[in-house]
């Protein structure tokens, strides 16, 4: 039986699944081959990505190609090679097996890569082999006798270029061949009895793959100078860190830069649309929920949409390039000094962003202590969601003047807070590392890939994706809590009479001032007191908070600008120093401990990092506040 | 030759680079310096013994030393074959042994350096 006449009368769709070392391409023929149809989401228990999309071939095969975690062999070692792994094995529930997988190697590397073809090889199930690059392979003078392979391997071998469309259609036309001649339904002992391989297969691999290249084989390409050239410079010593921390420098600049026009119109039209609802409502419970509740609440949130953009910009830029890794290596050292992997660089730098997706990329770090400390710190980089409340407080009670030669005290402030927050997760990164989390030091191993030009395809596809994830968060979890904010601050309301603002009489200031003498050895007021309370779900929510506590209305803007002097009016410098040392640390976000939990898979470790952060935060406010207060500051 | 012979050959070649003082750790070559892995032992840890497998240090490959870190000279950025680039760390690249590239093509080759040191 056909697999065409299979899909018939069974509505599964025909799944082929990608697989590879990492950077080989597989994303990119991804991308090539599926266009926009593709959609990504996660395996069910574990937050690795799972990225899908639709095609058809020439012959009229619909496909769901499936883009899996790059792997060196299936025997895994991240929690991402173990997807890669499951699928391939038809371990993973949600799929089944792969009708058929199409490994993709790099056609520059085939020494390294074809193991993982061979150990595909040995499941027995229908497989395709793409040398992909070969654009580059061929500039190299490499070449390689595609008929010899397939005839030594017993696979339909194809050549690949995977950003072009018409350098992969060799592929297509092999999938179709194979989809019309093999049975979908192949005996599956072989995957099931899928064993690790020892060490000794390993080198029983190798020497296959050498005997095989030996025949294949007709000319070596020249070895590649660009990328040592680079290297010379990039993983210097000495200009190696430096050329990093100015590329860090750039792309701060740019997050905060470029991002303001695009964070104006956004506000604007958020304003206006607050502003048309509300003209268009009767007052009621109905236009506060709307209003107050849901709109000016999720302006707060998506207000950050441009600046998560830019960071994710520069992240896939550099991902494409290849210079990552370079990152990883020369964070390395400084990283495992704390004990955590040069690979925790990564996610930490998306947590500046936002420390959702910094947790998610945790998936790509195979020891799984490491993993966990990198998850824990996660939230002590400074995600964009404090910025308004620092914004807020600095504007208040900074003076905007210069030190040092034109420096900014403000900027300068703004600065330490990011410092403090780096250096915190360090330093809490060491400290679990020789606690909670002691264990033995684990591999770097990683592969620095030769540089190449960044796709402008793969980018744009890959920002549109992490575009997709923040808003349909917004959609989901954010606004089921702005919602129950929203009635905790609203009911009861205010008795007859009354002289506090209503939020006071409702639920939420009976927490805040239940809160209040716990929070008043760190300087914290009542106000404060009460707007932490919707400010733990997310942080950037504190604001808007302390607008109502202070019975001021108007759209954000005007909120901030006349908070500031309020503010400036009612608090102690040692207040703000206080509140904004707090903000560093406390993990007022239940996103990222819903993302630490879906994560780690139980309750022990999100509880255990609100419990630990929460601590920080309170002995930080308490160390500020009491030097701030023997300096003067009261 | 069987593989059992082989094995042994090999065996016997190494213990004569080691004794001929012409071997040493990947952790310890110098910057830029080249040379063939002659074992990958992983010192009785299987897990690592498979990675730096995996990602190519395998008996006969050619390797050269790019890079070192600034501290420790840890990490070290290694070629392999010409071909692939590889990060690792001091404490597996302890688990390399590497002797020189040009393999004294048999007993006499290399009886001519041990009078030569
Ligand atoms: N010249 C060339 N570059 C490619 C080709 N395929 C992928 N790339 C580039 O190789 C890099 C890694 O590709 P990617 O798809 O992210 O690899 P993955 O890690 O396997 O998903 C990217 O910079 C791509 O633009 C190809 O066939 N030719
Ligand atoms: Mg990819």
């Amino acid at each position: 039986m056909s697999a065409a006449t299979l899909t018939a009368d069974n509505p599964r769709k025909i799944q082929i699944a990608l697989v590879g070392p990492p950077n080989c391409g597989k994303t990119t023929l991804f991308n090539t081959l599926t266009g926009g149809r593709q959609k990504t989401a996660n395996y069910p228990g574990v937050t690795v990505e799972r990225k899908s999309g639709q095609l058809r071939t020439p012959v009229g095969h619909t496909i769901e190609l499936l883009d899996l975690p790059g792997s060196y062999s299936l025997r895994a070692r991240s929690p991402d090679e173990a997807i890669t792994r499951d699928v391939v094995l038809g371990r993973q529930t949600l799929e089944g097996l792969p009708d058929a997988v199409v490994c993709v190697t790099d056609a520059t590397n085939l020494g390294q890569h074809l193991r993982l073809l061979l150990e595909l090889r040995q499941l027995g199930r229908p497989l395709i082999l793409a040398l992909n690059m070969m654009d580059i392979a061929e500039k190299r003078g490499c070449q390689i006798s595609i008929e010899t392979l397939s005839k030594q391997l017993g696979i339909p071998v194809v050549t690949t270029v995977a950003m072009r469309k018409h350098g992969v259609q060799d592929l297509l036309g092999e999938i179709d061949t194979l989809l019309d001649q093999a049975p979908t339904t192949v005996g599956t002992a072989t995957t099931d009895e899928w064993q690790e391989p020892s060490p000794d297969a390993i080198r029983a691999y190798h020497r296959e793959v050498e005997r095989l290249l030996k025949e294949a084989v007709i000319q070596e390409g020249t070895p590649e100078r660009l990328t040592r050239q680079l290297d010379r410079v990039v993983l210097h010593p000495v200009a190696g860190p430096l050329i990093l921390l100015s590329i860090l420098f750039l792309m701060f600049q740019a997050v905060f830069s470029w991002a303001a026009t695009p964070m104006d119109w956004i506000d604007g039209g958020m304003a206006a649309l607050q502003e048309a609802v509300s003209a268009q409502m009767a007052d009621g419970l109905l236009k506060s929920l709307l209003v107050d509740g849901i709109i000016a609440g999720i302006a707060g949130v998506v207000i950050f949409l441009p600046q998560i953009l830019i960071l994710f910009l520069f992240i896939l830029l550099l991902e494409d390039f290849g210079y990552m890794t370079r990152a990883a290596f020369l964070m390395d050292r400084l990283m495992s000094g704390v004990g955590l992997n040069g690979r925790a660089f990564i996610p930490l730098l998306s947590s500046f962003a936002c420390a959702i997706p910094g947790i998610m990329a945790t998936r790509a770090i195979a020891h799984p202590l490491d993993r966990l400390t990198t998850i824990l710190i996660a939230p002590l980089m400074t995600c964009s969601a404090r910025l308004p409340v620092y914004i807020l407080l600095i504007a208040a009670f900074i003076p905007n003047t210069t030190v040092w030669g034109g420096i900014g005290l403000q900027g300068l402030v703004m600065f330490g807070l990011y410092a403090i927050g780096v250096v915190g997760a360090l330093l809490a990164a060491g400290v679990l590392r020789l606690t909670v989390l002691r264990g033995n030091r684990q591999a770097l191993l990683m592969e620095l890939p030769s540089y190449k030009w960044p796709n402008p395809m793969n980018v744009l596809l890959g920002l549109w994706d992490r575009a997709k994830i923040f808003i349909r968060r917004i959609g989901t979890i954010i606004l089921s809590v702005l919602v129950v904010l929203w009635f905790l601050s609203t009911f009861p309301g205010a008795p007859e009479g009354s002289t506090e603002p209503a939020i006071y009489y409702s639920f939420a200031g009976m927490i805040g001032r239940g809160l209040e003498p716990l929070l008043a050895p760190i300087g914290f007021n009542w106000q404060i007191a009460i707007a932490l309370v919707p400010g733990l779900a997310a942080r950037e929510v504190a604001v808007a908070a302390l607008g109502t506590v202070y019975a001021l209305s108007g759209n954000e803007e005007a909120v901030t600008e006349a908070l500031a002097t309020t503010l400036a009016n009612q608090w102690s410098l040692a207040t703000a120093l206080a509140l904004l040392a707090w903000y560093v640390f406390a993990p007022q976000c239940l996103a990222t401990l819903a993302a630490a939990k879906r994560e780690t898979n139980s309750w022990r470790w999100p509880v255990f990092m609100f419990v630990y952060l929460m601590a920080l935060a309170y002995v930080a406010a308490l160390v500020t506040y009491r030097v701030a207060l023997a300096f003067g500051g009261g | 030759m069987n593989a059992y012979a082989e094995q042994e050959r090999q065996t016997f070649e190494v213990g004569r680079l080691v004794k001929a003082g012409l071997t040493q750790s990947l952790g310890q070559m110098p910057r830029g310096s080249v040379g063939r892995i002659l074992a990958v032992s992983g010192m009785g840890d299987h897990d690592v013994e498979r990675g730096l497998l995996e990602m190519g240090f395998v008996e006969g490959a050619c390797i050269e030393v790019l890079h070192y870190g600034l501290l420790g000279r840890d990490p070290l950025a290694v070629r392999i074959n010409q071909s692939m680039t590889v990060a690792l760390r001091q404490v597996e690249a302890n688990a390399v042994l590497v002797g020189p590239l040009l393999d004294p093509a048999g007993p006499g080759a290399l009886s001519n350096q041990e009078h030569g040191a």
